[in-house]
C-alpha cells in the first residue's frame, strides 16, 4: 500500500507538479477541442487554431486566478 | 550541420541542461551531507532505471501507438511542463515570487538531508539513495520526452540526442570539477526560454494529436504546417510579456502582494 501512494505520488509531482490549475486549463482545453471534433462542429485546421487559443486563454486565466487570490 | 540542425541541437541542449543542473544540485546536496556512495548508487540506478524506460517507451511507441497518439500524450505532458515552466518565469519576472537560486535550492535539501532519520538499507543511507535516485530519474524523463519531441518534430532524432547529450556531459563535468551547485547559470533566463520552446512544441503537438479522436484517426494539421510552430512561439512570447507587464503595474500600485506570495 505505502508503494502504491509512493508510486502515485511521483507520477503526480511528475505530472501536475508544483500547480494543478495548469493541468485543468491543458485538459479543459483539449475535451472541448475533442467533442467540437467529434461533433464535426468545424473543419480540422480551424479546430487547430482554436485549440491554440483556448489553451492560451486557459492558462491566462489560471495565471490571473491565482493572482487575484494572493491580493493584499 | 544545416542551420535547422544548430537549432534543434541548441534546443535540447539548453532544455537538457537546465533539467541536468536541477539533478546535479540534488546529488551534490545528498553527497555532500549524507553519503556519497548511496547518493551516487541512487544516480547509476536512475540511470539504469531511465534507460529500461526509455527502451520501453521506444518500443511500445515505436511499435504500437500511432503516431497522432504519440503526439497527444507526449505533446500534452509537454505543454504542462513548458507551462508550468512559464508560469514561474512571469511571476519571478513580475516581482511576485523569489527569483530561483541553485544555493538556495541547495541549502534546502541539504537542511532537509540533516535532519531526516537514519534508515539503512543493504548498506546504503536509504533517504540519500531514494532522494538521488528520485531526482535524476524525474528529471531524466523531462529529458527523454524533450528529445522524443524536439527529435522527431524536426525529424532528426541524432542531433537532438546529441544536444541532450552534450548538456548532460558537460553539467557533469563542470559538477565534478566544483562539487558545487552551478548558481552561476543564469537559470531564470533559460528557464523562461525553454519554458516558451516547451509551451509551443507542446500546444503544436498535443492540438494536432487530438486527431486521434477524429474518424480516420489522423492528426490534425495546423494551418502553415511547421511554421505554425514559429506563430505559436511568438504568442506565448507575447502573452508573457502582457503578463509580467500587467502584473508589474498592479504590483506597483499594491493592488497584489509582492515577491514570494505566489505559493510554488
Amino acid at each position: 500500500m505505502r508503494f502504491l501512494k509512493g508510486f502515485g505520488q511521483f507520477w503526480y509531482d511528475f505530472i501536475i507538479g508544483d500547480d494543478w490549475k495548469i493541468a485543468v486549463a491543458v485538459g479543459l482545453a483539449l475535451a472541448v477541442v475533442t467533442l467540437a471534433l467529434v461533433a464535426g462542429l468545424t473543419s480540422p485546421a480551424v479546430l487547430t487554431v482554436v485549440g491554440g487559443l483556448l489553451i492560451v486563454l486557459f492558462f491566462t486565466a489560471s495565471i490571473l486566478i491565482d493572482t487575484r487570490s494572493h491580493r493584499s | 550541420m544545416t542551420g535547422a540542425a544548430w537549432g534543434l541541437a541548441a534546443a535540447t541542449f539548453a532544455a537538457s541542461f537546465v533539467e541536468f543542473v536541477e539533478a546535479l544540485t540534488i546529488v551534490i546536496a545528498m553527497g555532500m551531507t549524507r553519503s556519497w556512495k548511496s547518493a551516487l548508487v541512487g544516480v547509476g540506478t536512475a540511470i539504469l532505471a531511465l534507460v529500461a524506460f526509455t527502451a520501453a517507451a521506444g518500443y511500445a511507441l515505436a511499435t504500437w501507438l500511432p503516431e497522432s497518439l504519440l503526439q497527444l500524450v507526449v505533446g500534452t505532458l509537454l505543454l504542462i511542463f513548458g507551462l508550468q515552466w512559464l508560469r514561474k518565469a512571469i511571476l519571478r519576472s513580475s516581482g511576485l515570487k523569489a527569483l530561483h537560486d541553485e544555493d538556495e535550492e541547495f541549502k534546502e535539501q541539504t537542511a532537509a538531508a540533516k535532519s531526516a532519520g537514519e534508515v539503512n538499507k543493504a548498506g546504503l543511507d536509504w533517504f540519500a539513495f531514494v532522494v538521488s535516485f528520485k531526482g535524476v530519474f524525474l528529471e531524466g524523463v523531462e529529458v527523454v520526452f524533450i528529445v522524443i519531441t524536439f527529435g522527431l518534430s524536426a525529424k532528426d532524432m541524432p542531433v537532438a540526442i546529441l544536444g541532450a547529450g552534450a548538456a548532460g556531459l558537460i553539467v557533469l563535468t563542470v559538477g565534478v570539477a566544483v562539487r558545487r551547485p552551478l548558481a552561476m547559470i543564469p537559470e531564470n533566463t533559460l528557464k523562461y526560454g525553454v519554458g516558451l520552446l516547451l509551451a509551443s512544441f507542446g500546444t503544436y503537438w498535443a492540438v494536432e494529436g487530438i486527431g486521434i479522436f477524429g474518424a480516420g484517426g489522423e492528426s490534425l494539421s495546423w494551418p502553415g504546417h511547421d511554421w505554425a510552430i514559429l506563430a505559436l512561439l511568438a504568442t506565448w512570447f507575447l502573452l508573457s510579456v502582457a503578463l509580467v507587464s500587467t502584473f508589474r503595474r498592479r504590483t506597483r500600485t499594491r493592488e497584489i502582494a509582492p515577491t514570494a506570495e505566489v505559493n510554488a
